[in-house]
């Protein structure tokens, strides 16, 4: 088995694995209703409608469908938060995809967006969620144009709206477009620019959107993905969901593999029994690294997460051994990268990610990532310091404070530092800056002297050494 | 007299009925009107304004915070070059220099004949087909130089690029302020209703019936229903 | 809040604390002795967490954490460690984040001195800063209105003005804009922050980013003097500091009195300061003289004269009048001291009692005495309910409106409005009901059921029963109602209204009404007496027991109002008119009264700050101290008594208004007894049961919301107006006043004189089109009084069947068409 291209699907690996989120894929016209409806689309919806909510939420829940936004809670026990006789509560549908590195949601918006609006219909019908509200990344056109169609075809056929099916359970489904800022995929500040205001995050607590969400009032946020493998757990039971990928991450997850790989794509894998390696050089997934090259790092779950190398290689694709081992599967999102690459460089180009992204309203956020970018700059343009590494740690250590002082025991200091991190700031975007500058110095402090000293690139064969080339 | 046209006016009123709070439609609001001039100007964020019950401080406020709004003229086509580190990797600062070398203005300009304008943007959520850039936000995936080269003969030629993205995309390429070439429509009977949080009283009805139950004479997909 | 059997403790610093239930750990700490330093909290604003300088380590059992104090409130066993290293470097390592940007140009900032930020710095930061790279520049100081100047690169985003704007003011004209290391503050172009309460953003500014035009390098804060006192512009009596350098106030600012105004402050309460600094003041005595300076009895000018000489000319005039020929308007703009020596030279050594410190534009004595009051906390109270009978108080009481702003946006307080016009608050109410001018008893009666309502108005039946169920709702739920009471328009005579208050007294017996009357201390110039029929202590003219033994004498009956001694006068009924700060040409509803009153009285004697025209035209003029320039108290309306406190010195040979009272009395040889401001208040804590006990000391010693009066007078009940019918093509005139207008003081504070609005009369819709006028069309406004010319505009605020205009404006005199003696004033419109 090599895995199977498809090239309509644009950076979709059918690797024969099973499949929840993928199924319809292969089909070229797998967005339209016709396609959805000849290939089971909206049973689940009709499974749950049979079914009084409670039941249907109760399902979800045994099914152990964890987040997969980043934070990899379960959603079943997420649903449970909402106070109880507090009405109306509100669906958000977190489609604001812009993690760096991370790419399956637009797919699964391009590609099925049926499934994703029978997933809202499901989760709103188990919860008593009066709207659902699908919020959609700005920039990402053609999903927005594929959700809208759907849409309009499933109102028009009465999947959604009034009367849904002939039932009593009535919602209305908002497509909603985004204008472009990272921050919004963070849930609060999601709901703030649902509400119309600038997208920067409430503070938890007491903002925990379950309890006072959009408008005040309870509301669901749950990731595209998320919401797109329930139709596949209410059609086939949360017993068949449990019995793909691990005990504590059942089902499967979508992985996009970019960088440094012969073979980048979106892959669905079963959680929990594939190893990133598995992942890097296995046959049906991404065929190793380029030629004539070596792994010198990857990030496991997205731009947020602290940096991976060799020997981490042969982890699960767990969230919580990835977690153990001090990062994170986040959004499933894995940027692999060789011997090739500047790690300062990189790290810079990371850094400027979070500094442009910031959204303004805390101030260790604001001013420090800005400030450790043009640190960052200085150091990439041959005006470094010597100091700017201890200066760019301990502006770190003021947005995400590790053991204190970091600055004064640099390697003590930064195995210790804490994950998930602690921080200054009201949400997690200023750390996770951070996460990249720890990794990076910790692992290459060389080629930041290098660069400082001699504002010279890195050599070569000063990347991590040792290194195989995979099986 | 609306600042909107006729047409527009109909959505943004469509809109403004699909939220629970009008504030709400600032945003899509900003887009439409970023449809119909290809920028937001001053007076459409005074209608927005009005229609929305808010100040145009406040809809300046939350549309300046967005990065796609943009509060001057730009070019009829946006180019968006990704440099974020999966498409770094791959040469998205190459591309990025060459689409400006090639088009003579640096990121954040526009062309003198005002059909470009580049944008060194962050992740475009396309990173295993990386490097990319976008116009006008459709796809161009695995991009190199000619891929950008050929895309611009196209736009001056007035052909569509479009399916040059292989981002499974296709059709007219739209320009700049027009961002979904179909819109939800909502026919009327079929909207459950939108209602604002405070005149909700309890639980809606399938909670308290404790299942879906068939609402008697409205089943819509009665066809369906039998098979 | 404060049952201290609710109190949880927490663990400060080691030592144990009370904190009260939900209180914020910020302000738990400050209350019981520990700051936290902070730049965006505020305690009067919604907490947003934002700057992340109060972060201190937190354990509440999970193990000590970072957490922002201004957003945790206090539960039970918290162990809180302020100045843990960890705690001490995050709050270094905020501080030095929010200096990265910020320049340093401390020693040209009016803020330095009594800077936050800089004081922070100086006493925790960082002898140098490690940021070496170039800060943020925006182009220094822009104004973002009149008065308020922006410097977006000393701003820390700390959201304080921007907050306010929205969540206090409701004028949301301010707002950040742009995002992340671009954010900053600013207003949409074109669209200034004109906001009536602008003055406060820049004194909740925790950094010198907004600075005020009038106080702009005038000085330093270690060359300011600063003393605590009262407003004395409107009727709220705002608590304010007096700030001064070398004898001259430089600056008010709002204190936050929590029973009156928050700390907040119209922009007209804070600029108003320099009126009372300008040049014009009245500084020495004038009588009627010639071109040369000469004195000569009914000369065509006014020349100095000494205050011998000018008293000598009042009190010879006094002297010769017969009690009953003697008249005293005016007053509202005295202390209480200097009010009640008024009301004692007048009623109780002239024996007249044709004294009225309302100038037709108020309520009778007895009823906003006699009908149960009510405080601005109970007006306030959360989910209270609140009918407004009155005036709109954005424009007339700005302090009392950010209160009721608070109360109805966020404390879920129900508003229902019987007005002519829609108010600041009417996007508020639950039901906001136009109705016009005579008709508001009739609407009272169609909200409880017994009457039909008053049709004419466009007032259905449906709309007022559902008004009259939400009040009933409250009353039946027990939630305090109050009733907003003042008059909404100065062409409705006070009658019509009286009857809407009276009803609304029979229908709900418990609701407490809150007086709008506006002008300065005019509540404690009805409790010091000067008020037909009335004595000091809130009591009748037969009561007169208080004052039998500190009085020679009492007036034997009860005498005429002000409309009343203004007529009186216009028939040369009048030997002497004193006028007590009275600007009867722009106060008076009906310009024509106060013209004729004016020309008929044969010695006119004005005490006053500045040579109003009213003034230009008196025998005597005697000049008196402003409020920064006397000591004293105030009464609010509430009936709250707070101090007002001298802090400069009088300009020429001006003289406390108790003072001069003093020395007129002397001349017709009486010794009103009064040596100082607190002889005075000494005499009525002696003759009011109501103010029995009070002193300076004790008010001193008081909290800083001063001190609530109890006791009321007996209601009086006049007879029902009787009101009549709006033919169908006449208009019923709706005259109300406007935040800026050509009153002497604004136009006497280079700040707020420009602000006036300009003036147009406003028409309902259809009636515009009714009339078949155009939007901007200059028309004739035919009253029986009299004809102006103005433009008209469609105003879907206005009641249908009336017009609008703003009273006492500089280019449009609607007072030229007000009959002050006829209910309502009905009004043709001629087309041109």
């Amino acid at each position: 088995m090599t895995g199977l291209s498809v090239p309509h699907a644009a950076g979709y690996v059918d690797n024969g694995g099973p499949k929840v989120v993928t199924s319809r894929f292969v089909h070229e016209d797998s967005y339209t209703l016709e396609r959805s409806l000849a290939t089971g689309g909206y049973e689940g919806l009709r499974a749950a409608l049979a079914r009084p909510p409670a039941d249907v939420h109760a399902e979800v829940r045994d099914a152990t469908l964890l987040g997969r936004g980043g934070a990899g809670f379960p959603a079943g026990v997420k649903w449970g938060f909402c106070p109880e006789d507090v009405w109306p509560r509100y669906l958000v549908v977190n489609g604001d995809e812009s993690e760096p590195g991370t790419y399956k949601d637009r797919l699964l918006m391009e590609r099925d967006p049926h499934q994703l609006i029978e997933g809202c219909l499901i989760t709103c019908y188990a919860l008593g969620l009066s709207q659902c509200f699908l919020y959609v990344r700005g920039e990402m056109a053609l999903a927005q144009e594929r959700i809208a169609t759907a849409l309009n075809e499933a109102y028009e056929a009465g999947y959604v709206g009034r009367n849904v099916l002939g039932t009593d359970f009535s919602v209305d489904v908002t497509l909603h477009w985004g204008a472009g800022a990272y921050i919004v995929g963070e849930e609060t500040a999601l709901i703030e620019s649902l509400e119309g205001n600038r997208g920067m995050p409430r503070l938890k607590p007491p903002y925990f959107p379950a309890a006072i969400g959009l408008y005040g009032q309870p509301t669901i946020v749950n990731n595209v993905e998320t919401l797109a493998n329930v139709p596949w757990i209410l059609a086939n039971g949360a017993e068949a969901y449990r019995r793909m990928g691990s005990e504590a991450s059942p089902g499967t997850r979508l992985f996009a593999v970019s960088g440094h790989v012969k073979r980048p794509g979106v892959y669905e894998v079963e959680q929990g029994v594939t190893t990133f390696r598995d992942l890097f050089y296995g046959d049906e997934f991404c065929q190793g690294i380029r030629d004539g090259h070596q792994l010198k790092m990857f990030i496991p779950g997205g731009g947020s997460a602290p940096w991976f190398f060799q020997e981490h290689l042969d982890l699960p694709l767990e969230a919580r051994d990835v977690g153990a081992a001090g990062s994170m599967l986040g959004s499933g999102a894995l940027v692999v990268m060789d011997e090739t690459t500047d790690a300062v460089k990189a790290c810079h180009r990371m850094v400027r990610f979070f500094a442009r992204e910031s959204c303004g309203k805390c101030s260790p956020c604001r001013e420090g990532t800005n400030w450790e970018e043009k640190i960052l700059a200085r150091i990439l343009d041959g005006h470094g310091r010597p100091s700017d590494i201890d200066l760019l740690l301990d502006v770190g250590d003021n947005i995400s404070p590790g053991p204190y002082p970091v600055a004064s025991h640099p390697d003590e200091g930064l195995d210790a530092v804490p994950f998930p991190p602690r921080q200054t700031t009201i949400c997690p975007l200023g750390p996770s800056s951070v996460a990249c500058i720890t990794s990076t110095i910790r692992r290459f402090r060389h080629e930041f002297e290098a660069k400082i000293t001699r504002g010279e690139a890195i050599p070569v064969e000063a990347a991590h050494p040792g290194e195989e080339t995979g099986s | 007299m609306s600042w909107f046209d006729a047409a527009r006016e109909r959505t943004a009123r469509d809109i403004l009925a699909r939220y629970p709070k009008p504030k709400s439609a600032v945003i899509p609001l900003l887009h439409l009107a970023q449809e119909q001039e290809g920028w937001v100007t001053p007076a459409a964020m005074g209608e927005i304004a009005d229609l929305t019950g808010t100040t145009p401080a406040e809809v300046l406020g939350t549309g300046s915070f967005y990065e796609m709004f943009k509060f001057h003229p730009v070019g009829t086509h946006l180019v968006n070059v990704c440099t974020n580190v999966s498409c770094q990797l791959l040469g998205g600062e190459e591309l990025l220099h060459h689409i400006e070398s090639t088009l003579g203005v640096k990121s954040g300009g526009t062309t003198d004949d005002g059909m470009f304008t580049v944008e060194d943007v962050e992740c475009v959520a396309a990173c295993t087909e990386a490097p990319c850039f976008t116009v006008n936000y459709r796809y161009f995936h695995r991009a190199d130089t000619d891929t950008f080269d050929e895309v611009v003969a196209d736009i001056r030629a007035g052909r569509s690029p479009i399916e040059r993205g292989a981002a499974g995309d296709a059709g007219e390429l739209p320009i700049h302020g027009t961002l979904g070439r179909v819109r939800q429509q909502v026919p009327e009977g079929r909207r459950a209703g939108v209602v604002p949080p405070d005149q909700v009283e309890g639980a809606p009805s399938w909670m308290a019936t404790m299942s879906g139950a068939p609402t008697g004479g409205q089943v819509v997909d009665a066809a369906r229903e039998e098979e | 809040m404060s049952a201290e059997g609710q109190s949880v403790e927490i663990t400060v610093d080691g030592e144990t604390v009370a904190a009260l239930p939900g209180e914020l750990l910020i302000e738990a700490c400050e209350r019981t002795g520990t700051y936290i330093p902070r730049f965006c909290h505020h305690s009067r604003l919604e907490p947003v967490g934002m700057c992340r300088m109060c972060l201190v380590e937190v354990d509440t059992g999970r193990g000590p954490a970072l957490q922002p104090s201004c957003m945790l409130p206090c539960t039970p066993g918290m162990v809180v460690d302020t100045v843990s290293e960890r705690t001490r470097k995050a709050q270094d390592g905020v501080l030095e984040f929010l200096l990265v940007n910020h320049p340093l140009d401390c020693p040209v900032c009016d803020k330095g001195g009594e800077c936050p930020l800089q004081d922070q710095t100086m006493a925790f930061g960082p002898g140098e800063s490690r940021f070496v790279e170039e800060k943020r520049h925006f182009e220094k100081p822009i104004p973002v209105n009149e008065n308020v100047y922006l410097d977006r690169e000393r701003c820390v985003l700390c959201d304080r003005c921007t907050r306010f704007a929205g969540e206090v003011a409701g004028d949301q004209l301010i707002h950040f804009m742009e995002r992340g290391g671009q954010t900053q503050v600013n207003t949409f172009p074109g669209e200034p922050f004109s906001s009536y309460f602008s003055g406060n953003t820049v004194q909740i500014c925790p950094v010198g980013a907004l600075t005020a035009a009038p106080y702009r390098f005038k000085a330093r804060p270690w060359d300011l003097e600063e003393v605590e006192s009262t407003s004395t512009l409107d009727s709220v009596g705002s608590r304010i500091a007096v700030q001064s350098s070398r004898d001259r106030v430089l600056r008010f600012q709002g204190v936050d009195a929590d029973a009156v105004n928050w700390g907040w402050l119209s922009d007209k309460e804070r600029f108003v300061f320099e009126a009372y600094d300008h040049e014009d003041r009245l500084a020495t005595p004038l009588l009627r003289g010639d071109d040369l300076g000469n004195r000569i009895p009914d000369g065509e000018a006014l020349v100095a004269a000494p205050w011998s000489e000018a008293l000598g000319v009042a009190a010879a005039a006094l002297a010769a009048a017969p009690a009953d020929r003697i008249a005293v308007l005016g007053g509202a703009r005295l202390t209480n001291e200097s009010q009640y020596a008024w009301a004692k030279l007048a009623k109780g050594v002239l024996g007249t009692d044709h004294v009225d410190a309302q100038l037709g534009d108020g309520l009778p004595a007895e009823v906003v005495l006699g009908l149960p009051r009510a405080t601005i906390d109970r007006a306030c109270t959360p989910g209270g309910a609140i009918v407004l009978l009155g005036p709109d108080p954005k424009e007339e009481l700005g302090a009392l409106y950010l209160r009721l702003r608070h109360a109805v946006v966020h404390d879920g307080a129900t508003l229902v409005e019987l007005t002519p016009r829609r108010t600041g608050l009417s996007a508020h109410a639950a039901h906001s009901l136009r109705v016009l001018p005579g008709g508001a008893a009739a609407a009272v009666d169609a909200m409880f059921g017994a009457g039909s309502p008053a049709g004419e108005a466009g007032l259905s039946a449906g709309e007022l029963a559902a008004a009259g169920a939400t009040i009933a709702a409250a009353v039946a739920e027990g939630r305090p109602v109050t009733v907003l009471l003042g008059r909404p328009s100065l062409a409705e005579a006070a009658g019509p209204v009286v009857d809407a208050a009276l009803a609304l007294h029979d229908y709900l017996p418990d609701a407490g009404f809150l007086s709008l009357l506006r002008r300065g201390n005019v509540h404690g110039a009805l409790d010091m007496g000067l008020a037909p029929g009335m004595l000091p202590g809130r009591v009748a003219l037969d009561g007169a027991a208080g004052v039998s033994a500190a009085w020679p004498t009492v007036p034997n009956g009860r005498g005429r109002d002000a409309l009343g001694i203004l007529e009186a006068s216009a028939a040369g009924e009048v030997d002497v008119l004193v006028l007590l700060g009275a600007d009867v040409m722009a106060d008076v509803p009906d310009r024509d009264l106060a013209e004729r009153a004016l020309a008929g009285a044969r010695t006119l004697v004005a005490v006053d700050l500045f040579a109003t025209p009213t003034v230009a035209r008196a025998d005597v003029v005697l000049p008196a101290a402003a409020p920064t320039e006397v000591d004293g108290t105030f009464t609010n309306l509430e009936g709250r008594i707070s101090l007002v406190a001298r802090k400069v010195t009088s300009p020429g040979t001006a003289r406390p208004d108790w003072a001069i009272a003093v020395e007129l009395a002397d001349r017709l040889g009486t010794d009103l007894g009064f040596g100082s401001v607190d002889d005075v208040l000494a005499e009525i804590a002696s003759v009011s049961d109501v103010h029995a006990g009070l002193d300076a000391v004790g008010l001193v010693e008081a909290t800083r919301e001063g001190l609530l009066l109890d006791g009321g007078a007996d209601l009086v009940r006049p007879d029902r107006t009787e009101v009549p019918v709006n033919d169908a093509y006449g208009l019923r005139l709706v005259a109300d006043r406007s935040m800026y207008d050509a009153g002497v003081l604004v136009s006497h504070s280079p700040s707020l004189a420009g602000l006036a609005p300009d003036t147009v009369a406003g028409l309902e819709p259809a009636d515009l089109d009714r009339h078949g006028l155009a939007e901007g069309e200059v028309v004739d406004l035919i009253a029986d009084r009299g004809t102006i010319q103005v433009a008209v505009t469609a105003d879907p605020g206005i009641a249908r069947g009336a017009v609008h205009l703003r009273f006492n404006q500089a280019d449009v005199d609607a007072g030229r068409l007000i009959d002050a003696l006829v209910p309502v004033t009905g009004i043709r419109v001629g087309r041109r």
